[in-house]
């Protein structure tokens, strides 16, 4: 299982990082759509992986900490899921703002010279 | 508490000031008036217990775990020098009102003026070395303002820019000084610091605290080589001039050696330095002085000149030089202030300053004339006035250094001497000859009330000249002794002491004075003299602008070395450091190989991100010519990264981020309606250069390396056992104190609160920044015409508004079935919210499910048709949810708890029986309101714009936008 996380951060991660480097803003975002998802499993794997876990201590009485996922890493990702889309958003507005004045997608805001 | 008072009133009344009108110079002049009224009161109602030898102090607490503490504290130095800046601000003021033009703007002048009086008591009352130093920045400040008050005069913006970074610069020294000496003496309190004089002269870093105190004490009060600020400063208004630089600004350095004086003096250091500045300044300041042809400029250079006199003394170090050199401030002052004053009379009245026009003034304004002569001759150290008795201190002080073998110092006192005589009757010369003809106005007296604050200062500089010892002595003798302590020597106050060497020295001053500007007036030509002597090459202005030149070239070819302003090299370089930061740190963990068996693979999981790999990789291929297509495969990307979390026991994230993978799809969908058009062009695609192809493969190594590096480091994390974790803590505590068995949430809106509700303010801006970005959104103009698929002559659909398509058109029966989802999704909605504290949901879901509710309403129905029938107005739910999380939070300081503690109360209700409602659910509630009033602001402002530009200019036709086939 591991080796398979491990792998998916790393792709997920290196294609977002190729994207953030490319030259048009669609690319830029995409790629941040993409880095944040690895991050974010990333930020998650902190817990390491523990399946039929989930942190719902339903029963009363003492609480083995064992038996239960981490909840620490979760309650950080589900927060920076709902931030992530914020500055998703924002970055889309500043995109096209950027577009309106330039007239170009490129994000030096002006086509390079062939 | 009357120190507060006294300090915060000059604050309060120039806030006043700034919001009077315009045109307001009596009530300004009143208001000012008033404060400096209360001031002075407050000041004045000290004396018997300064008299006393008490010092008066006032302490709040600021950083009580620093010692750090806001002190005020006055002593006898502190009160002559609140007195005095008193007592001139007063006049000015008064002065000021008949100055000022009824076209300046007053009420900036006032309020500056008040502020700067305000900062400058702030330095004099003081207990404490940092809080001296804040002050001592802020009269840097406001003085900046106020000698740049006409700022559509280059001259006025040149001038106070130079006395800013010459007095601030200064004033930065003097806090590394300061904080030399509090690392030294352990504490910023004056009290303690000025109990530790032994401590810090032996101490090795005394040089270091004195050179840079120095430093600060030095720019301020215009010591050589730092006096060149002072005469650009005099581009401000004369009243500002009389202010700052006779009473004041200029002052501020002066006291401060005052008060450190018991700290630092008494070693050869000290006197080198500080008495070392003092005597070349005093000499080039005087020199240069009588070269000038600018009134105001002679003041400037005496005004050098006489600060210099007294950093002199200061350096020499002995009691009585100290008393001489407190007794010659204010004497400096009140002859300086009302000779500022006179010359604003006469700038005023005549329109010009030069004194190579001026001549015979003393005819028609004979009072301002008497005034100005008088006051001058107080400067030049005429016996019966003030300058006199002081400047006879200072010759029996230079007498006293080089004993008997040395003369030097004798002689230099004495050639400032003559050069005082020599400027003063340069001055005094406009009053005589022939009455000027040719003067831009016809001169004549002043208003009475514009002469007073003149006639006020002359007569002090008679009444101290001529009976020292009744009128000044005994606020001398407070402030000495506040300085001085137990080695206060005696003196007298005299005029007359009796035939000796410093009267011999003051004749000689006077009669080769005299000589002197007859000398230079007959052989050298002074009065139109363009050149000083000797000293025009040497030009501390001119070192001051080629400074700032190379600074400014230097930072500029630093910044084009180390800055760019592109995107591509930017994000190059983050990532590139952040994968050295990665590596760095896993080089320094331990190394640690006691791993953990991974667990074996699941086949259906490793299906999954197969999928997921290559939704990443062939959106990663494809975002530049097939936007629509990318964003779908990263949409698969995150619904596989969501399926990830729901498989490893995390639901709450599971059903967060597919909600969320939804919304930003809308979200993008929603902008790349204006983004060009860009079609895969093969040719140009093969003729890419080959720095682009470099450039590809650059980027390829870096992001196969960081892609691999991160796995790496993920897998090597995973097998390490997970050691400690906090996460036991809240695990143990959900239930018993939280009141939730859905640990995550509970986490959120009760344990880790604080972060939430910082994180809902962080979401509320954004939206509210994306919503004000939008409103003045301008699309580019090949993406306002309709697009292709909307412009086609054989689909009726085309022809009809959105709103009809739904209604009666082809989108009829989708639009009836999701009108009919509406309110299950609010079902829907409020049940995930319900259970949220207890099972997977909470209000981050609720609120993005809700969101999603009403989407696809716009989606179907078009934007005009869902807001004639629904009023939203998310802007409400955002300020509602962001009211109900700081109430709940509010809520528990009410009843003596801290912030944000929740509280669970239990409601026996018929139906559902015993429910217990914490209040951390009254606070998911209001994160529920915050993402979705947020959300759907974010995405009804980006819809909107679609609206907007359909406002096609009325005649231009409406045509396909090109290129739009690619989808």
């Amino acid at each position: 299982m591991e080796i398979v996380i491990a792998i998916a951060i790393g792709v997920l991660f290196g294609s977002g990082v190729w994207l953030v480097l490319r030259p048009r803003t669609f690319q830029v975002i995409t790629g941040l759509l993409l880095l944040s998802y690895a991050v974010n499993l990333f930020i998650f794997i902190m817990g390491r992986l523990s399946i039929n876990l989930p942190p719902l201590t339903l029963e009363k009485g003492p609480i083995d900490p064992a038996l239960y996922a981490d909840p620490v890493p979760q309650a950080l990702v589900l927060t920076a899921i709902v931030i992530g889309f914020a500055t998703t958003a924002l970055y889309l507005v500043v995109l096209l703002a950027s577009r309106g004045m330039t007239g170009t997608d490129h994000v030096e805001g002006r086509e390079p010279e062939l | 508490m009357l120190l507060l008072i006294l300090i915060l009133a000059p604050f309060i009344g120039s806030a006043v000031a700034a919001f009077l009108p315009a045109n307001a110079r009596n009530s300004e002049a009143w208001l000012a008036g008033l404060v400096g009224v209360i001031g002075l009161a407050i000041t004045l109602s000290m004396l018997p217990s300064i008299s006393d030898g008490e010092v008066i102090r006032f302490t709040a607490e600021w950083l009580p775990g620093q010692d750090l503490n806001f002190i005020l504290r006055m002593d006898g130095l502190a009160w002559l020098f609140s007195v005095l800046i008193l007592g001139i601000f007063l006049l000015v003021v008064l002065y000021a009102r008949y100055y000022m033009s009824p076209k300046d703007p007053v009420p900036r002048f006032f309020a500056f003026l008040l502020a700067f009086m305000g900062a400058m008591l702030g330095i004099v009352l003081s207990g404490n070395l940092i809080q001296l130093v804040m002050f001592w920045e802020l009269t840097s400040l406001v003085s900046f303002l106020l000698i740049g008050y006409w700022h559509h005069r280059a001259d006025a913006r040149r001038g106070a820019r130079m006395a800013f970074t010459v007095t601030a610069t200064g004033g930065l020294c003097l806090l590394a000084g300061v904080l030399v000496v509090g690392h030294i003496v352990g504490s910023y309190n004056l009290d303690v610091v000025l109990n530790s004089g032994n401590i810090i002269r032996n101490h090795p870093l005394y040089l270091t605290a004195l050179v840079l105190i120095a430093l600060g004490a030095l720019t301020k009060s215009a010591q050589f080589p730092f006096h060149f600020w002072l005469p650009h400063a005099m581009a401000a208004p004369t009243p500002v001039s009389a202010f700052l630089h006779s009473a004041t600004m200029v002052k501020a350095g002066i006291f401060l050696l005052m008060r450190l004086w018991p700290v630092l003096a008494g070693t050869p250091e000290w006197a080198w330095i500080i008495g070392g500045a003092g005597i070349c300044t005093m000499l080039i300041g005087a020199f240069i002085a009588i070269f000038q042809h600018d009134l105001k400029g002679l003041l400037a250079y005496s005004t050098i000149s006489h600060l210099g006199l007294i950093t002199a003394l200061l350096g020499i170090g002995t009691p009585l030089a100290m008393v001489a050199a407190i007794f010659h401030t204010v004497n400096h002052a009140t002859f300086k202030a009302s000779l500022f004053m006179a010359v604003g009379i006469i700038d005023h009245e005549c329109g010009t300053r030069d004194m190579r026009k001026l001549r015979g003034l003393y005819r028609p304004m004979p009072y301002t004339a008497t005034l100005a002569i008088v006051a001058s001759a107080a400067m030049a150290g005429v016996p019966l006035l003030n300058g006199f008795i002081s400047k006879e201190m200072f010759f029996a002080e230079a007498l006293q250094v080089g004993s008997d073998s040395n003369w030097w110092m004798s002689l230099v006192a004495i050639a400032m001497g003559i050069f005082g005589v020599t400027y003063s009757l340069r001055f005094i010369y406009v009053f005589f000859g022939p009455t000027a003809t040719d003067l831009p106005s016809t001169p004549h007296e002043p208003p009475r009330w514009m002469r007073f604050p003149v006639e006020f200062l002359v007569l002090c500089c008679l009444v101290v000249g001529i009976i020292p010892a009744l009128t000044i002595g005994p606020l001398l003798h407070n402030a000495v002794e506040a300085v001085l302590g137990a080695q206060t020597p005696t003196y007298s106050l005299a005029v007359w002491h009796g035939l000796n060497t410093p009267l011999l020295m003051s004749f000689i001053a006077l009669i080769g004075g005299v000589a002197l500007y007859f000398l230079l007036r007959t052989r050298f030509g002074l009065t139109q003299r363009n050149r000083i002597p000797l000293f025009h090459r040497f030009n501390g202005k001119q070192v001051y602008e080629s400074t700032m030149l190379e600074l400014m070239t230097l930072s500029a070819r630093l910044e084009k070395l180390l800055g760019t302003r592109r995107l591509q090299p930017q994000i190059l370089l983050m990532m590139l450091a952040g994968m050295c930061a990665a590596l760095a740190v896993s080089w320094i963990l331990p190394h640690g190989w006691d791993l953990v068996a991974p667990q074996a693979v699941n086949i259906p999981f490793a299906a999954m991100w197969v999928v997921g790999c290559a939704c990443a990789l062939a959106a990663a291929w494809q975002a530049k010519y097939h936007r629509l297509a990318a964003l779908m495969l990263v949409g698969g990307t995150g619904i596989v990264v969501s399926m990830t979390f729901l498989w490893l026991s995390a639901p709450d994230l599971a059903l967060t981020q597919l909600m969320v993978e939804t919304v930003t799809t809308v979200l993008i969908l929603l902008g790349l309606r204006w983004l060009p058009p860009r079609i895969l062009n093969r040719e140009t695609e093969a003729k890419v250069n080959r720095l682009a192809r470099t450039r590809r493969t650059r980027d390829f190594i870096v992001a196969v390396v960081a892609g691999t590096g991160m796995a790496a480091l993920s897998y090597l994390v995973m097998l390490h056992p997970p050691g400690s974790k906090i996460g036991d803590f809240f695990l143990e505590r959900a239930l018993s104190e939280g009141g939730g068995s859905n640990v995550v949430n509970v986490l959120l809106v009760d344990f880790r609160g604080f972060d939430t509700f910082g994180e809902l303010a962080v979401l509320s801006i954004v939206a509210l920044t994306v919503y004000a970005l939008l409103r003045r959104f301008r699309p580019a103009p090949e993406s306002i015409p309709l697009p292709a698929q909307q412009v086609n002559s054989i689909d009726p659909a085309t022809r009809q508004t959105p709103a009809q398509q739904a209604n009666s058109g082809y989108l009829m029966v989708p639009s009836v079935y999701l009108r009919l989802l509406l309110p299950i999704f609010g079902v829907v909605a409020a049940y995930f919210f319900m259970r949220g504290h207890n099972l997977p949901g909470g209000g981050f879901v609720a609120g993005l499910i809700l969101s999603v509710a009403f989407i696809v309403q716009y989606m179907l129905a078009g934007t005009a048709w869902v807001e004639a029938n629904l009023r939203l107005q998310p802007h409400r739910w955002i300020s509602a949810g962001l009211v109900l999380t700081a109430a709940t939070g509010i809520g528990a300081w009410l009843l003596g708890f801290p912030f944000l503690t929740s509280h669970t109360a239990h409601v026996d209700l018929p139906v559902f029986g015993d429910v217990h409602v914490p209040t951390a659910f009254l606070f998911d509630l209001g994160v529920f309101f915050v993402v979705f009033g947020s959300t759907m602001l974010i995405l009804i402002a980006l819809a909107h714009q679609s609206v907007r530009s359909h406002r096609v200019p009325t005649g231009a036709p409406v045509q396909a936008a090109p290129g739009k086939e690619i989808h």
